[in-house]
């Protein structure tokens, strides 16, 4: 058993929900008792769906397990097709079902349906929700394209001298971390490069769709976690090559358009030249400066957290100082990645082991997952949200990719705006006596609760609003006093939560009255961090008592 | 009291037919009780004993990670578990002793039985007793089910309080008759009804489930058992098994429901009538008032209930004679008849009522009849309104404090609100 408060993923019966909701004409008979339904509104509200899941459970009770819950299943089967008259039928069972062991795919196949009906099986107490999207994807792939395979050891016909290449665009589903405009972004770049999209997949296909999967020259795979394996099996079956660069960033778009054209045969020239983003010039403007060096914390699933930490680190010139992801089939691609970073890879689902990463790391920016987003909050550190689990503010009304040349604009934003400024912070430093600045001012974009180190009081609300509880976002513009106070709270200690240094030390750390006093004089803004990294160098040094030297050792120390 | 407490006519619903659907049902399950009642019973903490689908549940229903740490979490039940690798029992005892190690501030925790754990047939009341000897006295431990096999969303509660109900103490033998006011209750509305009952001269009035988890109620034979919400079946049984005596009356919504309400306790208690109307009269005054805007929005606008908390039927009572709305259909997950008496006796004759469900067919029956207003849950709000359909929340009515003559028109313009939106948005 494992002790969970929050969960990055949902179980793997969600995940296939995910692509029969993505595509048109597939319906999913989910074995499953009574409450199961709840994951409708993951898409209804979350998504803001305008229509319900494709989905019929059994919602089986008590009373049925006395009785006789396959005939049940079979019923409702029987029902959803009369009703919905799907083009292809996904069936499976949620936790509880597997348990009772029906076996939902012999069942329906006895019904001997006029259309494809696909069973599968979900170990929902072994897997997740990505891997359950990703196996239902594969299986639905495999179902529907594999009659128009050609003979095993048959060479792909080779494409006439006028046709434009062609490509299918894989893995983007319903509930996913802007797929939406991700498609968007991505299917434009392939149009500006000169290469038809054949199919897109899940999203908004049909099982004929699927089935015409392998009239395209190649396989551009959005998201790795939903579409690699049945890509996979496209090349072992078709002879498609796939990409395997995700383009989010400028550099990873770059590569992509060099990767695609190189599949494709054409020339990337024109591409390459032609769309710049505005992120690698406002990353060299001298605003930016202050960007140098910040310490950034990633967590995220396996391909948002490898190109969040890219872009931090090449395209911002931060300093990457952890990451991680929840998607463990991808752990070593995370693990390579972390290399890279000099960092120590971590590979977990557990939040509360993310939070102690996080606040052993000290970063100054964290890009995360909603989760991270209330770790940060409590740490009183800025935070983006760059990965699912989604939320409804995840779903924003404008055009948001993270991929392509658009995308890497978005995230120039994304990342920046939690922090301050750069002419902001010298302004800060002129006027920090000034009796708005002082360093108990509650921030405003971090909410009360980075000054008071607790969660905004909505838990005091009696009626926490179902699903989809606004909560401020970082990122909002905020006017210069606002920031300022914002970076207050960044760099003060008022948040409750002792630092890891204090926190882990066998002798109590004391600072002498002087050294607090002089402490006083460094601005703000900066105290906090001067604060904790003074305690550290003590603590590393044995130190019981912090003097004016031992801080400006420290200062020299840290100095970079 | 007849001034404020309309007759009960011996028409209404109380023999009315009712439609009985068995289909898809699109409802929480008893977990989700566990949303409230955490912020209920502010000492206590709930480990849902299931599965991942159980944890994603509780963390999409509660609004995702409104609390840096709640007071809820999830035991996973993993493979190991189930293929006897690994030793449920202990594998309960590391995890829970893991638990009350990192939240000290826990006084009462409870152990909450789901689908999986009950289709494994782990006995959690057992490993409750066993788990309360280890870590007594400073946590009690208790178990109770919120499996969906069992339960359909608010009765989550019931089964909550229906665990403590063994742990009250019993009545003083001599001890005068007593109220106890049963359900989870926002604290503005017991404080307010708290003043009423002394204003009246009710003066032993005692909430349950209580604020903190070591201050259970007593009871015993002089208990006078007067229900809040209308879905505690089995804690309602067990009481009075323990020799409480139920108080029939309609639910405290609305005007018309809390004089009710207010009058059989007042009854029991032999409480003078113009003392009862000199306390009760210009409170409900007040609250008519304060309802009347609403109602001019709202007579004669058509309502349709999908089945979601047990509360549909008090609430369509008051819906139908208190803002003059027309009942299309009252669906409602479990009609307890004895516990509803008095609310059926005040629907309006002829009301469609509908038990269990089928959510195809009674989505039908909602676009065939095209209310004005659908009052159903969150997996079918958006789809309606797509279709053009104003609907309300049914969850909100629950997490709302709507329960008294204060709130009462705040119950009704969470009816009003969706219409008033409709027509003041010009896209």
């Amino acid at each position: 058993m494992q002790l969970t408060v929050w969960t990055y993923e949902a179980p793997p019966h969600v995940g296939a929900m995910r692509i029969a909701t993505a595509m048109e004409g597939v319906h999913y008979v989910l074995h499953a008792p009574q409450g199961d339904t709840y994951a409708d509104l993951l898409f209804t509200m979350i998504e803001r769906a305008t229509k319900r899941p494709p989905v019929t459970y059994t919602t089986f009770q008590a009373r049925d397990l006395g009785s006789d819950t396959a005939e049940l299943f079979k019923t409702s089967v029987k029902e959803a097709y009369e009703r919905f008259r799907p083009q292809a039928l996904l069936v499976g069972a949620s936790c509880t079902a597997e348990l009772i062991q029906d076996d939902p795919g012999g069942l329906a196949r006895a019904l001997d349906l006029p259309i494809p009906v696909v069973p599968l099986e979900l170990p929902a107490y072994q897997r997740k929700e990505n891997w359950g999207a990703a196996e239902t994807f594969y299986r639905l792939v495999r179902t529907l394209a594999g009659p128009h395979a050609p003979p095993p050891g048959s060479k792909r016909p080779a494409r006439g001298p006028d046709d434009a290449p062609r490509c299918n665009i894989l893995g983007p589903t319903a509930l996913g971390f802007r797929h939406r405009d991700d498609v968007h972004e991505v299917t434009g770049l392939l149009h500006r490069l000169g290469v038809t999209v054949n199919v897109v997949a899940p999203l908004g296909a049909t099982p004929a769709d699927i089935a015409r999967l392998g009239e395209a020259d190649f396989n551009v795979v959005l998201y790795p976690e939903i579409a690699y394996q049945a890509a996979q099996w496209l090349d072992r079956t078709f002879g498609q090559k796939s990409t395997k660069v995700v383009p989010i960033g400028v550099g990873a778009t770059r590569d992509f358009i060099a990767e695609v054209a190189a599949l494709a045969g054409i020339d990337p020239a024109p591409v390459l030249a032609g769309a710049p983003s505005r992120a690698p010039w406002y990353a060299r403007s001298v605003d930016s400066t202050y960007l140098t060096g910040k310490r950034v914390f990633v967590f995220g699933d396996a391909t948002h957290a490898i190109a969040g930490a890219r872009i931090a680190a090449d395209e911002l010139g931060f300093e990457v100082v952890g990451l991680g992801t929840y998607s463990r089939e991808f752990a070593r691609d995370v693990r390579a990645a972390a290399a890279k970073y000099g960092v120590e890879p971590l590979i977990t689902d557990d939040y509360l082991d993310v939070e102690a990463a996080i606040a052993a790391a000290h970063p100054e920016l964290v890009l995360g997952t909603q989760m991270e987003r209330h770790t940060a909050k409590r740490l009183g550190v800025p935070c983006a949200v760059i990965s699912a689990p989604v939320h409804v503010q995840d779903f924003p009304a404008r055009y948001a990719p993270q991929m392509g040349h658009e995308g890497a604009n978005v995230l120039f934003d994304t990342f920046v705006h939690p922090l301050m400024m750069g002419l902001e912070e010298h302004l800060l430093t002129m006027f920090r006596e000034d009796f708005e600045f002082h360093a108990d001012a509650a921030p405003s974009h971090l909410g009360v609760a980075a000054s008071r180190g607790e969660a905004p009081s909505v838990a005091a609300d009696p009626a926490p609003v179902p699903a989809v509880s606004p909560t401020p976002v970082p990122g909002s513009v905020p006017s210069m006093a606002a920031a300022a106070s914002a970076e207050a709270a960044v760099a003060t200690d008022a948040a409750p939560i002792p630092s890891a240094a204090a926190a882990a030390s066998p002798v109590p750390l004391r600072w002498a009255a002087d050294a607090e006093k002089e402490l006083h004089k460094i601005p703000f803004f900066v105290r906090g961090k001067a604060r904790r990294n003074t305690e550290r160098f003590a603590q590393d040094r044995g130190l019981s008592l912090i003097t004016i030297e031992t801080l400006y050792d420290a200062k020299a120390h840290f100095s970079r | 009291m007849n001034a404020v407490v309309a007759p009960v006519a011996n028409a209404g619903c109380v023999d009315a037919p009712v439609l009985y659907e068995r289909g898809q049902r699109e409802v929480f399950c008893g977990l989700t009780g566990i949303v409230w009642l955490h912020r209920k019973i502010q000492d206590a903490f709930f480990l849902v004993v299931g599965s991942r689908t159980c944890a994603h549940l509780l963390q999409s229903a509660a609004g995702v990670m409104i609390f840096a740490e709640p007071r809820f979490a999830t035991a996973v039940i993993e493979e190991r578990d189930l293929a006897g690798l690994a030793d449920a029992n202990s594998e309960l005892d590391r995890v829970v002793t893991r638990l009350i190690e990192r939240r000290p501030d826990i006084r009462l925790l409870f152990l909450v039985g789901s689908c999986p754990s009950e289709v494994i047939k782990l006995d959690l009341d057992r490993a409750a007793t066993r788990l309360s000897q280890s870590f007594a006295p400073r946590v009690r431990i208790r178990a109770w089910s919120g499996s969906g096999l069992d339960t359909t969303f608010t009765q989550g509660e019931d089964a909550c309080l229906a665990a403590l109900v063994p742990d009250m103490p019993a009545t003083e033998a001599d001890a005068p008759p007593s109220l106890l006011v049963v359900g989870a209750l926002a604290e503005v509305v017991e404080d307010q009804m708290a003043r009423l009952f002394a204003e009246i001269g009710i003066e032993r009035v005692r909430f349950f489930p209580p604020r903190r988890s070591d201050d259970l109620p007593p009871v015993g034979p002089g208990t006078r058992l007067l229900l809040a919400q209308p879905f505690l079946a089995e804690t309602a049984r067990l009481l009075e098994k323990r020799g409480a005596t139920r108080l029939t009356a309609p639910f405290p919504l609305g005007v018309e429901g809390t004089a009710g309400w207010f009058g059989a306790a007042a009854r029991a208690f032999g409480v003078d009538e113009a003392r009862f109307d000199a306390a009760i009269a210009p409170r409900a005054e007040r609250a008519r008032t304060a309802l009347a805007r609403h109602r001019e929005r709202l007579a004669g606008k058509s309502l349709f209930f999908f089945p979601d908390s047990q509360l549909e039927v008090p609430l369509a009572r008051f819906a139908a004679r208190e803002l003059g709305m027309r009942l299309v259909e009252v669906g409602t997950p479990y009609l307890h008849r004895g516990h509803l008496a008095a609310e059926l006796a005040l629907l309006p004759p002829g009301t469609m009522l509908s038990e269990g469900q089928n959510v195809d067919n009674q989505l039908d029956r909602c676009r065939a009849a095209q209310p004005d207003l659908t009052v159903c849950g969150l997996g079918l709000a958006n789809p309606l309104e797509a279709e053009g359909l104003a609907t309300k929340w049914s969850i909100e009515l629950l997490f709302t404090p709507v329960h008294g003559f204060e709130q009462a028109a705040d119950l009704a313009e969470l009816f009003a609100r969706p219409l008033v939106r409709r027509s003041r948005l010009k896209v």
